[in-house]
């Protein structure tokens, strides 16, 4: 046995998560560009050595072609097998729309229940590391839209391992968001077999003031500001979502009927937003014992920009955070 | 590798095998007839893409095919569906939208699923099956499983992205699919040849790598000549095949829809050349007596109105199936 670890990365967490997977059904296997060991372990590494355990027919570099990818993915999960395609960014994704929202989130439906698409869809992107316009949005609220899809992202490389496992061993199809600006994020190692359910929020600080609701990256964001802000005597809940779709209204719901306040937050833009979704949920659900409207933080309404302080400029930020919060206090 | 010529061993077609073509051909053609006479009348109402004119092609193809190997189709696939073996009452039932459709009425005649006879995938997208049926032959292939998949599609199809990348794929992986491309000389309203820079489809084919044969797809034998040998290849790990099976749309692209942009002389052409009667009296011409087309083309009227007759009768779905069958556990009402 290896020494266990202190800490693992996101990119580590991600590959227990398909090691384990694979060394536990034969049905999963991995497919994307560059995946496999001879191509380098995938461009963020995530695969690295599985191809070396598993086999390259298991952990299978593709052609640079994403509709073939995931077509090919469906194809594979209506049978029964359980794919993992990485698709190396998210915005990549919008050249395979077409299999993903008119075929893998539909067969079930379509098909009176007669097949399903077990298939996880792995992608990378953010803000922060440079990679300009087409590489780096959050493109989450246009597949929590679909029906049929399920929609993940991690904040930590504990939960990236255990939502992961779960959305492998999940009979829908899941696109699981990783943070490029995060894969060599250290945090605490998981337990072998370690899973989280998937369509399950976490309040991950409690708080009885204001709640804010996000997930993937600002969750580490919104964290600080509360611990800065619990130093002026403001106590802030904060709420992991983890699953963006299905939405987990009851943790948010329970959450905000105790604090009577709430603040989204994410990184995507604002407009037309998960944020709005959630806003108008709990509005609907809430409204009258609401102290303040809910408020949303989310990135500037532009392409993602190139130009450092640009891009730093276009990202949501702590001070947006907090004067969200404050806001809410009156 | 290459184009292969028009099988050659196309004479060797046995008497049985061509009788069995026709069989699924007669089912074919009388329920395609029957959709539109149903239209006419107004006792149903929906978007019907006829098949008139390319039964012979998916008759012979799936004919070639053993019960559990896999089928992709479009929305122009009620003979491909048929040919495969759906049984016609959860075919039309479907069609109809009813509770005892294949999909519980959900898909409807454009997502047609059955998984039972290998129906896997309907798709209303041009050009999008292509892919999906590379991911049933992978499936195949890591398990073993020596299921060949077949893949229909228009000559439309081949000007989509999707074509490209799943011939790719499927040659460098030497996938268990056979590309069957039912050029049928128009897509949608646009003639072939207005649409397509390759003058002849098969022509893409060397460019993947990927073995490919043209056959008259109105041909039983020829047809069958090179769905067999295409089947026998990927069953035996040599990879996949295009087959261009030339046909033709002898109706619009969907019913009621105007053809005036057909030429007449090859509408005539067409009728001339009409596969059905073609394959009929070489069955006659082989000495099969026409006792026996008969008593299967009546046997096949009976199927379809028993058909006809479940799906008029069969209930609605109940509306609780919006909630069923959109995520494996059910959306709360």
């Amino acid at each position: 046995m290896n020494a266990p670890l202190k800490t693992i990365s996101f990119s580590q967490g991600i590959n227990m998560a398909l090691d384990e997977a694979m060394a536990a059904d034969p049905n999963v296997f991995v497919l994307g560009e560059d995946v496999a060991d001879e191509q380098g372990g995938g461009v963020f590494k995530a695969t690295l050595g599985l191809s070396a355990k598993y086999g390259a027919s298991r952990v299978r570099s593709t052609p640079i072609s994403e509709q073939a990818i995931i077509g090919a993915a469906v194809g594979a999960a209506i049978t029964g097998m359980r794919p993992v395609a990485e698709i190396m960014f998210m915005n990549f994704l919008t050249v395979c729309m077409d299999q993903i929202v008119n075929h893998a989130a539909k067969l079930r439906f379509m098909s009176g229940g007669l097949t399903s698409v077990p298939l996880t869809i792995r992608c990378g992107t953010g803000a922060g590391v440079g990679f300009g316009g087409q590489h780096s949005d959050m493109l989450e609220a246009w597949f929590a839209h679909v029906p049929g899809m399920k929609v993940v992202t991690a904040s930590n490389p504990a939960d990236a391992k255990g939502l992961l496992l779960s959305a492998i061993e999940d009979d829908d199809p899941t696109l699981f968001i990783e943070n490029v600006a995060m894969y060599a994020a250290q945090g605490a190692p998981p337990e072998a077999g370690y899973k989280v359910p998937l369509g399950k929020a976490k309040v991950v600080r409690e708080g009885s003031d204001v709640t804010v609701i996000t997930y993937g990256r600002p969750v580490l964001e919104v964290a600080a500001v509360a611990e800065t802000l619990a130093g002026e005597g403001v106590s802030v809940e904060v709420i992991d979502l983890r699953t963006i779709a299905p939405f987990d209204a009851e943790t948010v719901l329970n959450s905000v009927a105790k604090t009577n306040r709430a603040v989204v937050v994410h990184e995507a833009v604002k407009a037309f937003g998960v944020g709005a979704e959630v806003s108008s949920r709990i509005h609907e659900e809430l409204f009258s014992q609401l102290k303040a409207p809910v408020g949303r933080v989310g990135s500037k309404y532009s392409p993602v920009p190139f130009s450092p302080p640009l891009e730093q400029a276009w990202l949501y930020s702590r001070d947006e955070i907090a004067a969200a919060i404050r806001k809410t206090l009156g | 590798m290459g184009l292969a010529k028009a099988a050659s061993d196309a004479a060797d077609v046995d008497t049985d095998t061509l009788l069995e073509i026709y069989r699924r051909t007669a089912l074919i053609n009388r329920t395609d007839e029957k959709f539109r006479a149903l239209l006419m009348s107004g006792t149903l109402r929906l978007v019907y893409y006829p098949v008139r004119g390319q039964e012979v092609v998916s008759a012979a193809m799936m004919t070639a095919l053993r019960p559990d190997d896999y089928l992709v189709t479009t929305y122009r696939g009620v003979h491909d569906q048929l040919a495969k073996g759906i049984p016609p009452k959860i075919l039309w039932a479907e069609f109809t939208g009813k509770a005892t459709g294949a999909c519980k009425g959900k898909g409807g005649p454009m997502h047609i699923t059955h998984p039972e006879t290998g129906v896997m995938v309907t798709t209303g997208i041009v050009g999008s099956g292509l892919p999906i049926a590379n991911g049933l032959g992978l499936s195949s292939l890591l398990k073993g499983d020596g299921r060949v998949t077949v893949v229909c599609f228009g000559d439309g199809s081949t000007n989509i992205g999707a074509f490209h990348e799943a011939m790719n794929m499927a040659s460098i992986w030497k996938l268990p699919v056979v590309f069957l491309c039912q050029n049928n000389r128009y897509g949608e309203h646009t003639a072939f040849a207005d649409s397509t820079s390759a003058g002849r489809i098969v022509d893409r084919a060397p460019g993947y790598g990927m073995n490919a044969v043209r056959v008259d797809g109105n041909d039983a034998s020829e047809m069958y000549a090179a769905a067999k040998a295409a089947v026998d290849r990927a069953r035996a790990g040599g990879g996949p095949t295009l087959i261009e099976a030339m046909t033709y749309r002898m109706l619009g692209h969907v019913f009621g829809s105007n053809a005036s942009y057909v030429p007449k002389a090859l509408q005539e052409e067409a009728v001339r050349e009409d596969p059905v009667p073609r394959l009929r009296q070489k069955l006659l011409d082989l000495q099969v007596p026409e006792a026996t087309l008969a008593g299967i083309e009546q046997a096949i009227d009976g199927v379809i109105a028993e058909a006809v007759e479940f799906a008029l009768s069969s209930p609605y779905p109940d509306i609780g199936e919006i909630r069923k069958d959109v995520l494996g556990q059910e959306i709360a009402a």
